[in-house]
């Protein structure tokens, strides 16, 4: 059962919450969009309809340089590893493209940063730092992503890497690759019936016989 | 300006109800099932959960994955429309003084996307100043609300538990969702040092109450408000059972500008300016009932001057605007190190805490007046904007499946951190009761309006020592649970230099008192059926009737007390009092 179907199933209240939950269970958990962009849709006001289509006209950003950039330092992040794929992967980099125009404060750290870390580049190796190869610009990461051990005159490295972490692993792991790989498993029509038996007994808790007998609980057969 | 004129509408209703939250909806509800005329005037948009809520839309369906903006404070999924400011609608403050003015402006207002919580004042809320001599006693007691009480637990539906205590009446509760792991730590925890913990009491529907409204989902999102009804929305609940009834005309985008009195200074209906077409109304009602909110029905009163009323309507007393109070609010967050790399399970639960801290201690024995409440979260959420927000703070500082790593990172290894953390936030807040002042208050800018020509309220507020004193105590609290349980305070532990993290007022939202009830004229300005001493046929329903606000959320007797006005005032028209 799709997640519409689910909810009209449920707003009828003709399904019973056991069976509307079996049936989320077995189907793919794949849902279609209800529209291309939801943040035009039903659920929002006229000023905030106004305010993104305004938002969304507005001139790309980050210059291609700038872009070309920030993909590689958001792989650098977020690299691809057994459980899930890059930040590049999860376009973390079109996340970072709108967030900056829906949050103005982030534009000079990020634009500044950028221009900090191809200053550094061009000290070290007289090239931007997509043009040095993969082990010279890990020598300049390191020196910015560590703050305890950085040493004197990284600071604005340091912060700019910081914030720049902070957006890919925000923008990551809000994708949908991202709460897979974190493990969220949630925000799905389901009945609660407490903490697994397994989970209570490795931290030593039980519920009281007054919780057990007093609290929801709902069989799964309806 | 040959085009403007002021369009009256001709067809009179029993009552004009300006405002459509937990105290309009209630009044519409209970006057369009007794067969009376309404008009629910709705300063914002029309809003049906079914339709407009963004429940169970995942983080990436959002393009600022759920941030906030200002139209939705609260984050991008939220179902309020507007908060803290609305565009082309200010309000000021006088001198440094802090108020922080969350207004709705939408059908069923801030119910939309409320915390459920749904606490019954006990019996010596009502009668603060004869226990500590501090404010004033309410007009009616405990036994005056409990009938209400009872109605409104049944016809909307409340979990919880029914616990014997003496200030924290019993209800006709639903069954409590069994608590979250975090939550049963907390209970260990407390519980050792002597402070309650119990479950929650939330308008939310772990069984159906009604073949209209669906069963909760477990989803833990009813701060989007629910597409089955499946919580307290005043929209879903009320205002659209009422509009059933064929009895209820609403009209939306409606701003009130003023009540409307006749020479003999009765109201005789509501001025307002439709903010679509931007023209000038008038509605006529044998009754104006007010709900817009605590500030913006006193501003309403203010702005309504006339001959008979020259101090505002319903302002003989000079008590309007004034008593202004809000919740206090102080918080603490940590990590609990023994969630560190936890098992994976769905434990959304219901939108909000599984258990809380009802007050436990006797005032007499503290340095401050009145109690707080306290409420908790934490567990494995779903991610939003700021997940993973500054982890060079945890991962340098805690073993990572064993081995200590430097703090900050990137890479495999960081990956590896941002999974092992995940789900190991805990965090507690205190509401509290503050001290309703005459000091402490809302009055008209003489200088400032809003883009609709209407005045617009200058804050004038301030906290006490007593309140200042309860978040210290507050804090000290919240210091031992978090000890108690082995957890890691990362932030909120405060003290003297920021009045230990005491949130501005208003900041709570639970605003309450600018047009307080009393039997002395001269000093309330609304008789103990929320009546205008000054004016017969004006009520006021929503937070604005209330002499104090006890350690609760106000909106369960937000509710009880707009049920009980509603029913007097189908009894006086009956009676052709009013």
């Amino acid at each position: 059962m799709d997640r519409r179907k689910s909810i009209k199933a449920l707003l009828i209240g003709t399904a019973s919450t056991a069976l509307l939950v079996d049936a989320c269970k077995n189907t793919n958990t794949k849902l279609p969009e209800e529209t291309a962009s939801p943040f035009v849709g039903a659920d929002r006001m006229k000023e905030e309809k106004a305010a993104y289509e305004k938002l969304m006209a507005e001139p790309i950003f980050f210059t291609e340089h700038e872009m070309k950039t920030i993909i590689v330092l958001e792989d650098i992040i977020i690299p691809k590893d057994a459980i899930s794929g890059s930040a590049s992967d999860a376009k973390v980099h079109d996340f970072l493209e709108f967030i900056v125009k829906d949050k103005p404060e982030l534009q000079v750290p990020m634009r500044g940063g950028l221009r900090w870390l191809d200053m550094q580049s061009l000290q070290r190796f007289e090239k931007a730092f997509v043009d040095i190869d993969a082990k010279q610009q890990l020598s300049i990461i390191d020196d910015i992503a560590y703050p305890a051990k950085a040493k004197v005159g990284m600071e604005q490295g340091v912060a700019f890497f910081s914030l720049m972490r902070n957006l890919t692993a925000t923008g990551f792991y809000t994708s949908e690759m991202g709460v897979k790989d974190v493990g969220y498993m949630g925000n799905v029509p389901n009945q609660w019936n407490g903490v697994p038996d397994d989970v209570l007994k490795k931290y030593g808790l039980s519920y009281s016989e007054r919780e057990l007998k007093e609290c929801a609980s709902y069989s799964t057969n309806g | 300006m040959g085009e403007f004129q002021i369009k009256k509408q001709a067809k009179q209703y029993d009552a004009v109800i300006v405002g459509s939250g937990a105290g309009g909806g209630m009044a519409a509800y209970v006057l369009a099932k007794a067969g009376l005329k309404v008009c629910l005037l709705e300063a914002g948009a029309d809003f049906d959960p079914a339709k407009n809520s963004a429940q169970l839309k995942n983080p990436w369906e959002s393009p600022r994955r759920g941030a906030s903006t200002k139209y939705r404070p609260f984050g991008d999924f939220d179902g309020c429309y507007w908060g803290w400011q609305v565009d082309g609608e200010p309000y000021t403050h006088d001198k440094d003084d802090k108020w922080e003015w969350w207004r709705a402006r939408m059908v069923g207002g801030r119910t939309n996307h409320w915390g459920r919580i749904s606490l019954r004042f006990g019996p010596k809320d009502f009668k603060r100043k004869s226990i500590d001599g501090l404010g004033d006693d309410w007009p009616i007691s405990y036994d005056d609300i409990k009938p209400y009480y009872d109605k409104i637990d049944r016809l909307i539906g409340v979990f919880g538990s029914n616990e014997g205590l003496e200030n924290d009446p019993d209800g006709i509760f639903l069954p409590a969702p069994k608590p979250r792991l975090h939550e049963l730590m907390i209970k260990k925890a407390a519980n050792g040092i002597k402070i309650p913990v119990i479950p929650s009491r939330l308008s939310i529907l772990t069984k159906p109450v009604n073949k209209e409204r669906g069963q909760c989902f477990f989803c833990g999102q009813c701060n989007r408000s629910c597409k089955v009804y499946g919580d307290f929305s005043s929209s879903s609940v009320l205002i659209k059972p009422a509009i059933e009834t064929d009895n209820v005309d609403l009209v939306t985008f409606a701003m009130a500008r003023e009540v409307l009195t006749n020479k003999d200074g009765l109201a005789t209906g509501v001025a307002y300016i439709n903010t679509i077409d931007n023209l000038e109304y008038q509605v006529f009602g044998r009754t104006v009932i007010l709900a817009a909110s605590a500030c913006e029905s006193a501003r309403l009163l203010l702005n309504s001057k006339s001959n008979r009323h020259a101090n505002g309507l319903a302002n003989s007393s000079n008590v309007v605007g004034h008593y202004l109070h809000d919740s206090t609010g102080a918080a603490m967050g940590g990590v609990l190190p023994q969630l560190f790399d936890r098992k994976r399970y769905n434990e959304d639960g219901v939108g909000g805490m599984h258990v809380y801290t009802p007050w436990w201690l006797d005032n007499k024995k503290l340095d401050f007046p009145r109690g707080y409440h306290i409420e908790y979260w934490g567990g494995m959420s779903q991610p939003a904007y700021g997940f993973g927000w500054a982890i060079e703070n945890q991962n340098g500082k805690y073993l990572v499946k064993g081995k200590q790593k430097e703090a900050g990172g990137y890479g495999t290894s960081l990956k590896e951190d941002y999974r092992f953390f995940y789900g190991a936030g805990v965090g507690m807040a205190g509401r509290g009761e503050g001290i309703a002042r005459y000091e402490s208050y809302c009055g008209i800018d003489n200088n400032t309006v809003d883009k609709y020509g209407i005045p617009v309220l200058k804050f004038h507020t301030s906290w006490t020592d007593y309140e200042i004193k309860q978040a210290k105590h507050m804090k000290e609290t919240f210091k031992e649970i978090m000890h108690e349980m082995g957890a890691i305070i990362t932030w909120g532990d405060d003290g003297p230099e920021n009045n230990y993290g005491l949130a501005n007022p208003g900041n709570i939202i639970h605003e309450a008192g600018t047009v307080r009830m009393g039997n002395d004229p001269k000093t309330s300005a609304l008789n103990k059926w929320s009546q205008a001493h000054d004016c017969k046929n004006l009520f006021c329903v929503d937070g604005c009737p209330f002499v104090s606000q006890a350690d609760k959320n106000i909106t369960w007797t937000i509710l009880a007390l707009s049920m009980r006005t509603s029913e007097y005032i189908i009894d006086e028209l009956k009676k052709q009092n009013i």
